[in-house]
């Protein structure tokens, strides 16, 4: 079984198709790489993956089950979870709350109007633990606006992490970083289990393709080229989009 | 049949003055995103001007005219110095037109009183027209030609001239007109001074027939409301269709359900809000 | 120490009427406690769901008629508080739905609209509303055989519904639940990522509301003995907004301290001025303009979030969190 199967997904907005006929077969545990020039459909294709975007046409399955009608919401409760491109946490909350939050959107606690949030040991534990995973436990108490930028990639890994998602959406991960933090994100992101599936869209070749395992090559929404890390890096057609680069 | 005749002409030319009142407020609403929630005070302060200048001895239609100059001041004061303060804060400008039309609804209460003040309708038109035989009253029938006229006008403005151009393509997309090199702060004052000025003549011509008092603003505000959000907003056609379907709405619910006549008017706003927001005409959604 | 200052603040309200011997001051302090409890309830949509609307006299006002009208119909207090509670559940439940397909901009004209809507049954629609002449009743609710008639039995009667009201709002914004609604707020698009429903979120949210307006709503009628379609005009609802909004949308005190403010103006300025409209918008427009964070500090977020003039389709990261490579 597949962990994540995308087949001849297609979206256009107005007369521009954004995503054309992308097939996409990740399988349970892989390092998947997806990269492409500025406006080749990347974060269209996770959006569509989500759900935050319907597709035109074309089916999305996740660990055999078709998604491509499921809600967003649910398909969270399903096992996907995403980080963003631009850094969407929780303004004004620690970066405690921050991850309690994320994994609080599992929780049948979310409904709860009259226990106490702060009194939930379980949960705030969990999220302690997930801050951990990034190497951020000794910052929990920091309102997010206190911190480094570095730091609040790290916790958009973490709110992702913290839900234990079957398969994991990274967008971007290492935008904006400096080399020494792309460095320990890395490592970070090496330091994942294989029980969780990874797919990651990048822009920055050098410390992506030692994620990489295999790569999709998008273009203008289609998908140029594909297969293992050796054979994309290889290809004639991905040197020829990425002139320059 | 007669009543409904008359019913019909009443509608009608409520729907030329809803016209004139929305055609403004369409038109602030789609180019500068704001609900300019002062469009009602507005036709009441300019028909308060009226009443003053044709106290002072002026003409009516010079009267009206003068007013609708004054209103057209008094929105490039409140434009410059208060909404352009709040750019791209669209709730604060909604509160700020909000509080702002408390203070002239009750500056014009502090100063003409709270009797209502009748407008002698301008002797020129007094009386009756006789047309296919039925007799319609002359000053209804002006105000059609008026709304009529004025709607040409706004057209070939928008449609013909340079400004027009660039009204339209600021509405359509304000930071691509900005880009292209058009001052739209500049066409923010001039849309909203236009807004206000034919509110205010509206507000004036309108005197005969509704007469000038407080709480006129609140009758007007939530019609113009009504008539944007169903006919589209920054959209003239919307406006003008919107304008005499609310005119319809109105006179007929009060006529055959005076109870509910308030309902009868706002749900199908309701229901264009929440079904097509742009509006039947409009392409720029709440 | 807050702890302490809020069992001091606490104990001097409730001993209001013994130290304001004067009845008129303490019924003064009676609006201040009904508003403060419709303020924060007003502040669970407005500050911590972020919508703002300018409709909610329109639930208050509905419970204050439903009340008035069983009142008039003969039932008992049990039977009257119960039945105005559901019947504007109900309409809260209706604002809701059709609110909700719009966001920012779009929700605030749908609740005018709706508002306008429930002012022109109240003014127009006479054999139910009594229109422009009001509904009067002329009794108040006899709680453990207590008389609540004179100004400090009902100021006492308000100061435990007030206390009611801060102690569920102080739960609802320490659950679980109140950490949704608010992160609903500030990042819609995430949270519904995360797994929480969103549009669920805010609607029950704007019930809660619903709820404590028509609470609120309920124990203006019996103050008052009266209600009007004055209390469901647009400038009712403006009011309501100006207290949350000055006292500040962050805290639970704002709107208690905005529902004072707006009163106490309201009092003092209809003793010295006449037009007291003049001086509300007034009011709002120096606040918008020049005090966007409102008069109890820390409530920056809304404004934030009200200037950051954003897509509904982006997320609303309003700290400018956008450090693209």
């Amino acid at each position: 079984m597949t962990a994540l199967e995308v087949r001849g997904l297609n979206k256009s907005f107005g007369g521009l198709r954004v995503t054309a006929a992308v097939d996409l077969v990740v399988e349970p545990g892989e390092r998947r790489l997806i990269i492409g020039p500025n406006g080749a459909g990347k974060t269209t294709l996770f959006n569509l993956v989500t759900g935050e975007l319907r597709p035109d046409s074309g089916s999305i399955s996740l660990f055999g089950s078709d998604i491509t009608r499921v809600a967003t919401r649910r398909r969270a409760h399903l096992g996907l979870a995403r980080t963003y491109q631009i850094i969407t946490l929780f303004p004004g909350e620690t970066l405690l709350r921050n991850v309690t939050l994320s994994l609080l959107g599992l929780s049948p606690l979310r409904w709860n109007p009259v226990a106490r949030l702060d009194a939930q040991r379980d949960l705030i534990a969990g999220a302690r633990a997930a801050l951990g995973r990034v190497g951020l436990e000794h910052l929990a108490e920091r309102p997010v606006g206190q911190t480094a930028y570095g730091e609040r990639r790290r916790v958009e890994i973490a709110m992702a992490l913290a839900q234990n998602p079957k398969v994991l959406l990274l967008d971007e991960p290492f935008a904006g970083l400096s080399i020494d933090e792309r460095r320990d994100v890395l490592a970070l992101i090496d330091g994942i289990s294989r029980d969780v599936t990874i797919v990651m869209i990048e822009h920055d070749m050098d410390v992506a393709l030692e994620f990489a395992e295999r790569i999709t090559v998008l273009h203008f929404g289609q998908v140029i080229v594909e297969g293992t890390r050796a054979e994309v890096v290889e290809h004639p057609r991905t040197k020829e989009i990425y002139l320059g680069d | 049949m007669n009543l409904w005749l008359i019913l019909a002409v009443n509608s009608i030319t409520l729907g030329g003055l809803l016209f004139l009142l929305s055609a403004g407020f369409s038109l602030i609403f789609g180019l500068m995103r704001i609900p300019n929630l002062t469009h009602g005070s507005m036709f009441m302060l300019g028909a308060y001007f009226g009443v003053t200048l044709i106290a002072w001895g002026f003409g009516f239609w010079s009267a009206a005219l003068l007013a609708g100059l004054g209103v057209a001041a008094f929105g490039g004061i409140i434009e410059r110095f208060v909404l352009r303060r709040l750019v791209g804060a669209e709730l604060a400008q909604v509160l700020v037109t909000l509080g702002l039309s408390f203070m002239v609804a009750d500056a014009c209460l502090m100063q003409w009183g709270g009797d209502p003040i009748s407008v002698e309708t301008p002797p020129a038109a007094v009386g009756s027209t006789p047309i296919f035989g039925m007799a319609f009253p002359t000053y209804r029938l002006v105000i059609i030609a008026i709304a009529v006229a004025i709607a040409a006008a706004l057209w070939g403005l928008l449609d013909k001239t340079r400004l027009g151009a660039m009204i339209r393509a600021a509405v359509d997309d304000p930071s691509m007109a900005r880009a292209v090199g058009i001052r739209v702060s500049h066409l923010f004052t001039i849309v909203f001074c236009l807004g206000a000025g034919l509110a205010g003549f509206a507000g004036v011509i309108g005197g005969p027939i509704l007469s000038v008092y407080p709480g006129l603003d609140q009758d007007m505000l939530p019609l113009a409301l009504v008539v944007v959000i169903l006919g589209g907003s920054g959209s003239l056609t919307g406006s003008l269709v919107g304008s005499f379907v609310v005119g319809f709405l109105y006179n007929f619910g009060q006529a055959m359900f005076p109870e509910l006549a308030y309902v009868i008017l706002f749900l199908p706003m309701l229901i264009v809000l929440v079904v097509r927001p742009q509006g039947l005409f409009g392409r720029v959604a709440l | 120490m807050k702890r302490f200052a809020i069992a001091l603040a606490l104990l001097v309200l409730a001993t209001v009427p013994l130290w304001i011997g004067n009845s008129y001051y303490v019924n003064v302090a009676t609006q201040m406690l009904i508003y403060a409890v419709f303020a924060l309830g007003l502040n669970v949509l407005v500050g911590y769901a972020g919508l703002v609307t300018l409709g909610h006299a329109g639930l208050f006002g509905i419970a204050a008629y439903a009340g008035a009208t069983l009142i008039n119909a003969g039932h008992g207090h049990v039977t009257v508080a119960i039945g105005a509670c559901l019947v504007t559940l109900a309409a809260a439940a209706v604002f809701a739905v059709l609110a909700l397909r719009g966001t920012g901009l779009g929700f605030v004209m749908i609740t005018v609209a709706l508002g306008q809507i429930v002012w022109g049954i109240a003014y127009r629609w006479i054999s139910l509303t009594n229109g422009d002449n009001g509904v009067s009743i002329n009794v108040r609710p006899q709680p453990f055989g207590l008389s609540l008639e004179s100004a400090p039995a009902f100021y006492w009667a308000s100061f435990v519904v007030f206390l009611v009201a801060l102690g569920s709002m102080a739960i609802f914004v320490a659950s679980p639940f109140g950490a949704a609604v608010r992160g609903a707020r500030d990042q819609p698009r995430r949270m519904t990522a995360l797994g929480y429903n969103v549009w669920l979120t805010r609607f029950i949210a704007f019930l809660f509301s619903g709820l404590w307006s028509a609470i609120a709503g309920l124990l203006y009628l019996y103050y008052n003995q009266f209600v009007s379609p004055q209390v469901v005009a647009l400038s009712s609802s403006a009011e309501a907004l100006l207290m949350v909004i000055s006292g500040g949308t962050a805290t639970l005190l704002g709107p208690i301290v905005g529902a004072v403010l707006v009163i106490v103006m309201k009092d003092i300025a209809s003793a010295y001025i006449e037009r007291w409209n003049f001086v509300l918008g007034a009011i709002f427009v120096v606040i918008v303009v020049f005090m966007p964070e409102g008069l109890v500090p820390g409530s920056v977020r809304l404004w934030r979030w009200a200037l950051a003039s954003r897509r509904p389709t982006l997320p609303a990261s309003a700290l400018g969190e956008e450090h693209s490579p």
